[in-house]
């Protein structure tokens, strides 16, 4: 197992129509915000075996942890420049991705 | 199953000027169409794996990039009928977002489309047909081929005839479907090269020999990506009667002694590199002396059925140039810089080559909106017998423009954002979608596209400037060119941040090199600022008429580094 050191969250791609998914408390949510954090490595472990049943059972793929920090609202933000690309969208179409929605905290 | 509203125009007196599906074509696709429509439904019920779902997906030209599924659409050798492109406008707006992205091989990505949504895109793609096979996976992809090919004054021979016959011999070629890595083949029949031959693992230039008979130089182990090589000759010239044999035989060594146990070194590039020309060269000859070359027996009478497919369209007699072209020049400046730089020469009297730029400033390199792909189809109807053609430098053209037209077609194009005057120069920047899109990017580059585009937005300086090849790969795969941009531009991650590293002295031509790293990656801040310094050394040291990659070649790699160096020592943080 990889050595803890930030908070992370679970990421996928949803099977049926590619756009990425974040693991959250009651299923697969579109929205960052909504994901749910690991705070330790049994936690991200937790996160990594819903993951992988979900592949499974053929919703989601590509899954992996990916290290955050948590914000004063308590929203995490992706540590690494390509997640973060993931969580809005591409940053030369800002009319696209999940940073056009209503309300996107992206 | 007609899987979209057909919003196309039916002209069934328009010349021929490309290949046509026979009901050979036509059936096998649509076999496939519904063959990877079962696929998908067995994927989405878990019949398949995801494990098992991938070779199949992407077989059918289908990823899965950074936000959604991309689908790459094979144009083969560039070639598009006003049809077609409608079509692909069609497809964007009701399965994608509104655009589409010309990719530097000729090919056209959809960057959203859905995986439910895939076979009706395919089976809308088989209407007019197209399709996505072999544009993905380990197998001889999508031929590519001189974008001025048929229309070329320098041009020997027309490439996409040899083009499409490869084409038909290498689709579903069943000892080339698991090859150890991915072949790219293109051609060029002209005595410039606009194809890129050099860097491909089978380049195919054309030549007539002195008894007047046609053959081709086979250039074998070109390459971009993490290993860049100019590839080598392996055959001078090869007849005709002899290519697909030779070709098979090429096929057959890379095959058996190309490697499969490290994918970074499986490209046939790397199998010649490390047993060299002379080895490879006489094991391919050994093959092609031992083999049944009869299978592959040239057959006259079909080669020309399909070159009768590339027939010229029905020119007209015209004067060498054009009254009214002068006339509109000289009341319309900004239709004059289009003509001086966007429009080349042509074989036939009084007619041009158009080549519209998909490079606005600040815009985004190789991208076309829906309403954008119409226009381009309306004009190619208009002015151009219904044909385009799109090259690997992410723009289109319009082979068949008659010289008195071209002031009513920049009229259609200028609102259309399809004007800029730019086609060669400096803000004609190739580049991958880079971070924006791709999985496999380390580093964004079409913003840095935009930043070079914008700081060189000055028309006048740019046409001073002149011909001037910027490429910008967002990783290691090179798909932007950027080993052999004059300019080159890297994407990396450096120590958590994106890092560009800058080359010089690429040359995609006959005269192929791989440029040179300049020094240290920059940030993506300064790589505008590197650029124009680069630039102006150059200005101040070229001599008359002389592009970009000849001053660099005659004073030498070293003093452009020492002006970058010197411009850093005076605090230009660079």
């Amino acid at each position: 197992m990889a050595v803890f050191k930030h908070p992370q969250i679970l990421i996928a791609s949803n099977l049926a129509d590619g756009e990425v998914v974040f693991l959250g408390q009651s299923g697969w949510e579109r929205d960052h915000c909504r994901a749910r954090v690991a705070q330790n490595a049994e936690e991200a472990a937790a996160l990594e075996a819903a993951g992988k049943r979900d592949v499974s059972a053929n919703r989601v793929v590509d899954v992996y942890l990916a290290d955050v920090e948590i914000g004063r609202d308590g929203a995490p933000t992706p540590l690494h420049y390509r997640e973060r690309m993931r969580v809005k969208g591409p940053s030369v179409r800002l009319d696209l991705g999940k940073q056009q929605l209503p309300g996107s905290a992206a | 199953m007609t899987a979209v509203d057909l919003r196309v125009a039916q002209r069934p007196n328009a010349p021929v000027t490309t290949y046509r599906y026979d009901e050979y074509d036509a059936a096998f696709v649509r076999e496939r169409v519904a063959e990877f429509r079962e696929q998908v439904l067995r994927r989405l019920s878990g019949a398949l794996t995801e494990e098992e779902f991938r070779p199949f997906r992407l077989m059918n030209g289908l990823y899965l990039q950074l936000h959604a599924y991309m689908l790459r659409v094979a144009i083969p050798y560039g070639t598009l009928t006003a049809r077609q492109m409608r079509r692909l406008a069609d497809i964007a707006d009701r399965w994608d977002k509104g655009y589409g992205h010309f990719t530097t091989r000729q090919n056209l990505q959809y960057n959203w489309p859905k995986l439910v949504d895939t076979p009706d895109i395919l089976e809308a793609l088989a209407d007019v047909e197209m399709h996505a096979i072999q544009t993905s996976g380990n197998c001889i992809r999508n031929v590519t081929a001189d974008h001025f090919a048929g229309v070329a004054p320098d041009e020997i021979e027309d490439p996409r005839p040899t083009a499409e016959f490869l084409r038909q011999w290498s689709s579903l070629h069943p000892e080339f479907s698991f090859l150890p890595r991915k072949f790219k083949i293109a051609v060029t029949g002209a005595e410039h090269d606009r194809a890129a031959i050099m860097v491909h693992d089978v380049g195919l230039r054309i030549l007539r020999n002195e008894r007047g008979e046609i053959g081709y130089q086979v250039v074998v182990g070109g390459g971009l990506g993490r290993s860049p090589f100019v590839g080598k000759v392996v055959g001078d010239f090869v007849p005709r009667e002899d290519l697909l044999a030779f070709l098979e035989a090429i096929m057959r060594v890379y095959n058996r002694f190309g490697r499969r146990d490290n994918k970074y070194k499986a490209r046939i590039k790397i199998l010649i590199h490390e047993k060299g020309i002379d080895e490879i060269r006489a094991a391919v000859e050994a093959e092609f002396a031992a083999m049944d070359r009869s299978v592959f027996s040239h057959d006259p009478a079909e080669f020309e059925r399909i070159a009768s497919f590339f027939a010229p369209p029905p020119y007209e007699t015209l004067p060498e140039t054009s009254s009214a072209l002068r006339t509109a020049k000289l009341e319309t400046p900004a239709f004059a810089n289009f003509v001086d730089v966007n429009v080349s020469a042509h074989k036939i009297p009084g007619y041009a080559i158009v080549t519209v730029s998909l490079k606005p400033i600040g815009g985004i390199p190789g991208d076309a909106t829906s309403e954008q792909m119409r226009v381009l189809a309306d004009a190619s109807e208009r002015f151009g017998f219904g044909e385009m053609r799109v090259s690997h430098e992410q723009n289109i053209i319009l082979p068949h423009v008659k010289q008195d037209d071209l002031f009513a077609l920049w009229r259609l194009l200028e609102p259309a954002g399809l004007a800029t005057a730019n086609a060669g120069l400096v803000s004609d920047i190739i580049s991958c979608p880079g971070l924006d899109y791709c999985s496999l990017a380390t580093a964004r580059s079409i913003p840095i596209a935009q930043a070079i585009s914008k700081r060189f937005a000055d028309m006048s300086r740019q046409r001073r400037i002149g011909k001037l090849g910027i490429k910008i790969s967002g990783c290691i795969n090179a798909c932007g060119h950027h080993h052999v941009g004059a300019i080159g531009i890297l994407g990396l991650e450096k120590k958590g941040q994106e890092s560009y590293q800058i080359t010089l002295g690429g040359d995609p031509t006959f005269s192929a090199s791989i440029g040179e790293i300049l020094g240290p990656g920059v940030t993506a801040d300064q790589v505008p600022d590197v650029i124009e310094h680069l630039v102006d050394f150059y200005l101040a040291e070229r001599e008359e008429g002389e592009a970009f990659i000849d001053t660099w070649r005659r004073i030498g790699h070293v003093r452009f580094k020492d002006v970058l160096r010197r411009e850093g020592e005076d605090g230009a943080d660079i």
